[in-house]
């Protein structure tokens, strides 16, 4: 998060972080957890109220932000609902949004956008295929031209809160090339059903398009190209995904550091040896620094900088690599509480684990970095 | 750093800038050999040369006020003109430690005398100074240094060793930090003296480095005889001045100072990292885990940039502690030895033999010998890391034997 935030961005954030204490408190989480339960539509809606589905929204379209840099004051919200591992579907539902936003030609759409940004429905992006890494460019999900529309078949899956979601954005292939499709899941053809997840509140699942039939309005922007769409709500998930990981380490850090000031042995607090103390200087450090590149991410993706696609890969490569570092460390600071159920750590733990993994692996982005740079250096 | 009012916008001010480098500044040569920067007089020469054109055209010490000879301007100004002076030949040597750690203690610590005595030669290139600090009985406790300065009416009397000094044989003057009372705790009884580097009784050697460098000097004080004009801050309070020293030093190491001319590493042997063309001239551009490694090296130096714009603003707006300057320091020796560590896997046996020591893929084995460098310098990284955990994170000091007991009592080394 940016250290100089307007009063105005401050004032929002309070708003938020009492409604969340309010209404979605860790405590709140852990029993949704052992319930194995989600967000529901109605508590969406009230964050939705608050401005959590506007920020990318131009006004004329129903939204508007706080700052006047809407992807900064969304990776904002990002981060403070990241400290209660929060279940609401930020990101998948401002993909959607950053999609629809971005796509300046084609079908209307403001009629699903309004409905999103109301939070009448919610939204996800259907890009991953099973069995495949992060690919969006070369999806084998099929939308052959039949009459005015479109037939889809094929399969998505880690599609986050698939569920509950009530409108797929889908990847596909179509004979004029790459293209996206807006698909309401009560579309007949269209099966969801629930995968198992790592996190304990964020769910994900599969969906099936068998047979479906599809008007051409259901396109997003023009068909064939769907590329320039794509990479910005790749973008758009990677700087919401790596604030909420930050959001995750302050808080991992803070009741870290606290225990450390509070637990004894051998008559003195873990925060007194030196052998500890430098790990804590490390994950200080590394806490800052993937701060630093987190908000550096954002501001290229909300200023559309020609170097976004570099900073948003070096921020998910850094972040998602150090974050379940820093929790796992954390966890060898608390001890064997770290690894009990009982203990919260290992919901953090959790999320930042599927942080890392989803919308390309850090492994995955370094190569994209460097692929980028050796692009660069031969059109120089 | 005193922001005067500022008559020209940023724009503006970059596009002077752009115009008097192209008509003022020399091209940077390509070096193929790599000399370690700094072992050789001519280029000690050539930068004060440089400094000088500099000052003339009103370039030198962007963020220095104008009274000692600056510009007076905001930290924006002095990073869009080292933006603008990239490929132009700078004088990157007067950067650590003149410019961005002596200079600067002597604005902040030093009188008034000295300062316009001082510092307007300093920004044009007349004097080049040096620190005087760590010495051979030990580094990291400063403190507890054991060279003395003792009293005699207008003049102290200088006996002692001082090490690590870097390029002392091409400085006029060094910050000397000593002893001028033993029988008071260690931080209570020491003085920094503005040493004139040529005066009788001092004697210099040459350190030589496992890469070859000889930048780092020792020196030898036998009876050196010190005017008390040149003693900067008050006498007894030299830790004073030495904590604001080591400030500079922490800042100018993690790459945070606003008082250099120009960027890039001062000795070619550490030059900008091409990890891209390594992989290309050993037939591996292809392979995913060299793309992983050159990938990672790029993100960590994003990284690192934004973690000091991060760090910076937030000393200046008391958002963090001024020791959190240490962060920037701590990762900066990360990503030093990320980037060696990298190096050598990419450039795999061409580092070792072959043109080892040459730019390219041998330059990678030379470099590595040296990998421990970046977290020795300027205070090891134990030291960052105790102050980041005790005065960021304010977590119990460590056990000091020496702490509240006259110096003279104190136990050392055998």
């Amino acid at each position: 998060m940016d250290l100089n935030l307007s009063t105005d961005q401050r004032s929002f954030l309070s708003t938020t972080t009492q409604f969340v204490e309010k209404t979605m408190s860790l405590a709140d989480v852990r029993a949704l957890a052992d319930a194995h339960g989600t967000f529901d539509k109605a508590w969406w809606a009230e964050g939705a109220e608050l401005g959590w589905t506007a920020f990318l929204v131009p006004e004329e379209s129903g939204g508007g932000s706080v700052s006047g840099e809407g992807l900064l004051d969304l990776a904002m919200v990002a981060e403070q609902l990241g400290k209660t591992v929060s279940p609401a579907p930020l990101l998948p539902t401002n993909t959607v949004i950053a999609g629809l936003v971005n796509s300046t030609s084609g079908p209307d759409h403001s009629a699903e956008l309004e409905a999103l940004v109301a939070g009448e429905s919610t939204g996800a992006w259907a890009v991953y295929e099973p069995g495949q890494q992060f690919n969006p460019s070369a999806p084998t999900t099929f939308a052959r031209r039949s009459g005015e529309g479109y037939v889809l078949d094929g399969a998505k899956d880690r599609v986050e809160a698939a569920e509950l979601t009530d409108l797929f954005l889908v990847t596909a292939m179509t004979d004029e090339g790459l293209t996206q499709f807006l698909v309401p899941s009560g579309t007949a053809g269209v099966s969801v059903i629930g995968s198992s997840s790592l996190d304990v509140v964020r769910h994900f699942g599969e969906v099936a398009f068998d047979g479906v039939e599809l008007p051409a309005s259901a396109v997003l922007g023009t068909a064939g190209q769907a590329a320039a769409d794509i990479e910005r709500q790749w973008q758009v998930a990677l700087v919401l995904q790596t604030a909420e990981t930050v959001g995750v380490l302050n808080k991992v850090f803070e009741f870290t550091v606290q225990w450390a000031f509070d637990r004894y042995t051998f008559g003195r607090p873990l925060a007194s040896y030196q052998a500890l103390k430098h790990r804590f200087a490390d994950n200080k450090t590394w806490i800052e620094a993937s701060a630093a590149i987190s908000l550096a991410a954002a501001r290229a993706v909300q200023s559309n900088s020609p170097d976004a696609p570099k900073l948003v890969s070096a921020a998910k490569s850094y972040v998602g690599s150090k974050a379940p570092e820093i929790v796992q460390d954390c966890i060898q600071m608390h001890g064997g509480i770290g690894v009990t159920w009982e203990h919260d750590l290992h919901m953090y733990l959790r999320r930042v684990t599927v942080n890392r993994a989803l919308f390309g692996t850090p492994e995955e982005h370094r190569r994209r970095i460097a692929e980028l740079l050796i692009a660069e250096r031969e059109s120089a | 750093m005193t922001a005067s009012v500022v008559s020209e916008d940023l724009d503006t001010y970059r596009l002077r800038a752009r115009e008097w480098l192209a008509a003022n500044m020399p091209k940077q040569q390509v070096v193929e050999e790599l000399v370690a920067e700094g072992d050789d007089d001519e280029q000690w020469l050539r930068a004060r040369e440089l400094q000088a054109i500099l000052f003339k055209g009103g370039f030198a010490g962007i963020c220095y006020p104008r009274e000692y000879g600056g510009q007076g301007l905001a930290p924006e100004y002095q990073k869009v003109f080292t933006e603008e002076s990239a490929g132009y030949e700078m004088p990157i040597l007067l950067n650590v430690p003149t410019l961005s750690i002596c200079a600067p203690v002597i604005l902040d610590m030093g009188s008034e005398e000295q300062k316009l005595e001082y510092l307007p030669k300093v920004l044009s290139g007349e004097i080049v100074l040096v620190q005087f600090l760590s010495e051979p009985s030990g580094g990291s406790d400063l403190a507890g240094l054991i060279t003395r300065a003792e009293r005699d009416g207008d003049v102290f009397m200088l006996n002692g060793a001082k090490t690590w000094s870097t390029s002392a044989y091409a400085a006029d003057y060094g910050l000397c930090l000593a002893r001028t009372d033993s029988t008071v705790p260690k931080h209570r009884g020491l003085t920094m003296f503005l040493l004139k580097t040529d005066l009788p009784g001092i004697t210099m050697r040459r350190i030589t480095q496992v890469n070859g460098s000889t930048e780092f000097c020792e020196e030898f004080f036998d009876d050196v005889v010190v005017p008390a004009s040149q003693v900067v801050g008050e006498v007894n309070n030299g830790w004073a001045v030495a904590s604001r020293q080591l400030f500079w030093e922490r800042t100018a190491v993690g790459g945070g100072s606003p008082y250099v001319s120009g960027s890039g590493n001062r000795n070619a042997a550490e030059g900008e990292l091409d990890l891209i063309g390594v992989a290309e001239e050993t037939g591996q551009l292809a392979d995913v885990r060299v793309l992983e490694l050159i990938g990672e090296s790029y993100a960590m130096h994003e990284v690192q940039d934004n973690l000091i714009a991060r760090v910076t603003a937030a000393i200046t707006a008391d958002q963090l502690p001024g020791p959190a300057a240490s962060i920037i320091r701590l990762f900066h020796a990360e990503t030093d030895q990320r980037d060696d560590d990298i190096g050598l896997a990419i450039a795999g046996g061409a580092a070792v033999t072959g043109k080892v020591g040459v730019r390219g893929p041998g330059e990678m084995g030379t470099r590595y010998l040296m990998r421990q460098g970046a977290s020795l310098g300027g205070g090891s990284t134990e030291m960052s890391r105790n102050i980041i955990s005790e005065r960021v994170l304010g977590m119990p000091r460590e056990y000091a034997a020496d702490r509240d007991v006259p110096f003279n009592q104190v136990k050392r080394s055998r």
